[in-house]
């Protein structure tokens, strides 16, 4: 029993925070938005010299080696600075499929482009109907000599607007909700037959919707087993709550330090706001529910290693549903201590509300996990 | 990072749950399980078991009789004894007066007071709260005046759990009125035995019998029943409030809890089917559930955090672990109220005893009642908002 870190991981910790202190304030922030695609490349450039990018690959792949914690911490630091660059959708995501489940030679394709800067990735999974269920697919994936040949249309895919490479669920047999009869495919995003539609998203990042019209891969574009990717599917996506957790949990501790700071400051009736109670009450409440879900968000890191995949999916949904109610409560209580200036693009509480109540609604929303964690049997 | 336990702290859990499962007496057990009261006679009878075992004051030092374990052993402990369950300690004497005498008694005191605690000779109640002093403690006004070599004291205590049973009790007492309200308040021990007090019953909203008022007319108390120094009685009773932190959030009484509205909600039908069975049921039984884990674990992180840098300065977190612990158990009992429904309502045992599941219902309501005082008691859950946002948040 330890909740401490590491001495690595404790100098892991300050290296990437300092990296952000200097180069990621508020200000800043409004200026990598605004470049091409929504994000900073000498910040990505930067991540990739610090290490970072290469922090869960295996040595031997150029890689550091790192385990969920490692991740944890970056991702928490992310958080914390509102980072826009597309760390989960290229490392946690991207690199998870590479790392448990891709071919000697995808790896080496893939990973030393991931971990020098030049390539990132996006991960499109949801479709019109399928909400919250990754085995609800309807893109398809029909063989065609060696290859295979993808026609469908995926949505709200992150960091797709920007990504190279695309990692693509497309069914290969069955029924659109079958469990089985799911391929999971690498396939370049200026490939022929791929068109993008791109937006910017309610908390400030960027994503797409992509279409598949007879889009032709080769054999070695396949992740895994063609007919039965969802284990695998739901591997990485376990590890992508995971991540938004630690990153929610970022969000909601810069949101509470920023709002302690501002009812500290801002004078009414002749006082600062924090001398009433009512006020202190609410802010009290809101170190409850960070402090609840930091200890969750520590459990679903830990969870992430258990052999068990049912033990590990249902403390992993138990931890979104943590993150979810604590994440919705200091965001909305945020706004409401900081007041009228809270509703301002101007004032950076907003943003982090913006960012938390998305993480919310990203691969299944409080009620969904808590119907699985119900359904899984619960925790007692 | 590693959040599992040892093998030897696996082993050590099961060692104490062999323990338990091999002494605590069987009828002891049930009751607990269904949230009746135990007799004066049925807890001493456990913790002198426990005591022999030389587990009755855990986390006193050795030299005390206290058993030189680490903090993970000890919350494995409590967690063990609150689930199995078993009646914790008593916490008047283990917890709350034991430690200030180890701590700030003499040695005189220490002999004479530490190994009747220890094995439950003498029964402690706590005279704290009064009529006019709840949540604002300080503003205490039952007075000692030193007469000689005694003091003479007058003045109400209320709230006194258990003083229908008690021996002993430590008082807070006014001893300067000169002072500012903290510094005039010393902390005096007596019997409660002498002559001048009177113990009057409160009857709570379940019906039952914890508290009671206690009254002081001209109570003679020998001078040296003074606690540690004159007038330093505050410091006394923050040092003894902080002390106990880990049991607090009592996780184990409500996995326990959780556990038997499991058990409940799969034997009571609703509409043809088990209450277990109903979605909506079901999620709500699982929130309280996502929530005790967080819980367990901001715990954990406490009591490693206790094992590295030692017990020290009170430590704020444990008022996330008074407020989150004391919700988490309300809702267990809101949600055994869900369960049993329309049979919440007969006031003594139901006339039906045929059913297995309706044996108990009669505790029911009552457990839900009685478990309001939760939030209030220990400093109610505002004083602890008060003080994450004096200690924490520096509001």
């Amino acid at each position: 029993m330890d909740f401490d870190l590491s001495e690595e991981q404790r100098l892991l910790k300050e290296s990437v925070d300092g990296l952000l202190t200097d180069a990621y304030d508020f200000e800043q922030r409004k200026k990598y938005m605004k470049e091409k695609g929504g994000w900073s490349r000498a910040i990505w450039s930067k991540l990739a010299e610090q290490g970072l990018l290469g922090l869960p690959f295996a040595e031997s792949d150029g890689g550091f080696g790192a385990g969920a914690v490692e991740t944890m911490i970056v991702m928490e630091a992310l958080g914390k600075s509102l980072v826009l660059e597309p760390y989960l959708a290229t490392v946690v995501i991207g690199g998870g499929f590479l790392r448990h489940g891709g071919s000697a030679a995808q790896k080496a394709a893939h990973i030393p482009a991931i971990i020098d800067g030049s390539r990132t990735l996006a991960f499109a999974q949801l479709e019109k109907g399928s909400r919250y269920d990754l085995s609800d697919v309807t893109t398809s994936a029909k063989k065609k000599g060696n290859g295979w040949v993808i026609d469908g249309e995926k949505f709200v895919v992150l960091n797709g607007e920007n990504a190279d490479t695309l990692i693509v669920t497309a069914r290969t047999k069955g029924g659109q909700r079958d469990k089985t009869g799911i391929g999971i495919f690498l396939v370049p995003a200026d490939a022929k037959g791929v068109t993008r539609k791109a937006y910017p998203t309610q908390d400030g990042l960027h994503a797409a919707d992509i279409t598949f019209t007879g889009v032709e891969v080769g054999a070695d574009a396949v992740i895994g087993d063609p007919e039965n990717g969802l284990p695998l599917i739901e591997r990485v996506v376990d590890e992508a709550r995971t991540a938004l957790c630690a990153e929610a949990v970022g969000l909601m501790d810069e949101s509470l330090k920023t709002t302690v700071e501002y009812i500290k400051t801002r004078k009414q009736f002749g006082v600062a706001i924090g001398t009433f109670q009512s006020l202190q009450h609410r802010a009290a409440d809101m170190f409850v529910a960070l402090e609840q879900a930091r200890s969750m968000s520590m459990f679903a890191t830990m969870a992430a290693d258990f052999d068990n995949a049912k033990e590990r999916a249902t403390a992993i949904a138990a931890a979104k549903v943590q993150i979810g109610k604590s994440g919705k409560f200091i965001g909305q209580q945020s706004i409401q201590l900081h007041g009228g200036i809270g509703m301002t693009m101007e004032a950076k509480i907003g943003h982090y509300f913006k960012r938390l109540t998305m993480i919310e609604n990203t691969f299944g929303d409080t009620e969904y996990h808590l119907r699985r964690v119900s359904e899984g049997g619960g925790l007692v | 990072m590693d959040l599992s336990f040892t093998k030897e702290e696996q082993a050590f859990r099961e060692d104490v749950r062999q323990f338990f499962r091999d002494n605590v007496p069987p009828e002891t057990r049930r009751k607990l399980v269904e949230g009746r009261h135990l007799s004066k006679d049925e807890m001493v009878t456990w913790w002198r078991i426990l005591n022999k075992k030389g587990w009755g004051v855990t986390h006193w030092p050795k030299e005390y009789g206290g058993t030189g374990w680490t903090s993970v052993q000890h919350y494995i402990f409590n967690e063990e004894l609150q689930s199995y369950p078993a009646p914790q300690p008593l916490a008047f004497g283990v917890s709350m007066v034991g430690p200030v005498i180890y701590t700030f008694g003499n040695e005189e005191q220490k002999k004479k007071y530490l190994p009747r605690i220890a094995s439950v000779d003498d029964w402690w109640c706590q005279g704290f709260s009064e009529p006019g002093s709840g949540s604002d403690l300080a503003s205490l006004k039952t007075k000692a005046e030193r007469k000689g070599d005694k003091w003479i004291i007058n003045g109400q205590k209320t709230w006194t759990t258990l003083a229908q049973h008690a021996d002993m009790i430590f008082c807070l007492c006014r001893t300067d009125p000169a002072a500012k309200k903290q510094t005039g308040i010393s902390f005096i021990v007596f019997s409660m035995k002498s002559k001048g007090v009177t113990v009057r019953p409160i009857q709570t909203i379940d019906g039952g019998h914890e508290v009671n008022e206690v009254f002081f007319d001209d109570v003679e108390v020998p001078y040296e029943n003074l606690i540690g120094e004159e007038n330093k009685g505050w410091d006394y009773a923050k040092f003894l409030l902080g002390n106990e932190r880990t049991g607090i959030a009592r996780v184990g009484v409500s996995k326990e809890r959780l556990r038997r509205i499991k058990e409940l909600a799969s034997k009571v039908e609703s509409g043809g089917r088990p209450v277990l069975e109903d979605p909506a049921f079901r999620e709500k039984f699982a929130a309280c559930e996502i929530e005790l884990k967080a819980l367990e674990l901001t715990q954990l992180r406490v009591v490693a955090d206790e094992g590295k840098h030692g017990k020290g300065k009170p430590n704020p977190a444990s008022s996330v672990l008074k407020i989150k612990g004391s919700e988490i158990q309300q809702t267990t009992t809101e949600l055994l109220m869900e369960v049993i429904g329309p049979f919440a309502a007969p006031y003594d045992e139901h006339p039906d005893n045929s059913n297995e599941a309706m044996d108990w219902t009669a505790q029911i309501a009552p457990t839900y009642f009685n478990n309001r005082k939760v939030s209030i008691y220990g400093g109610s859950n505002e004083i602890q908002r008060n003080i994450i946002c004096k200690a924490v948040l520096g509001l």
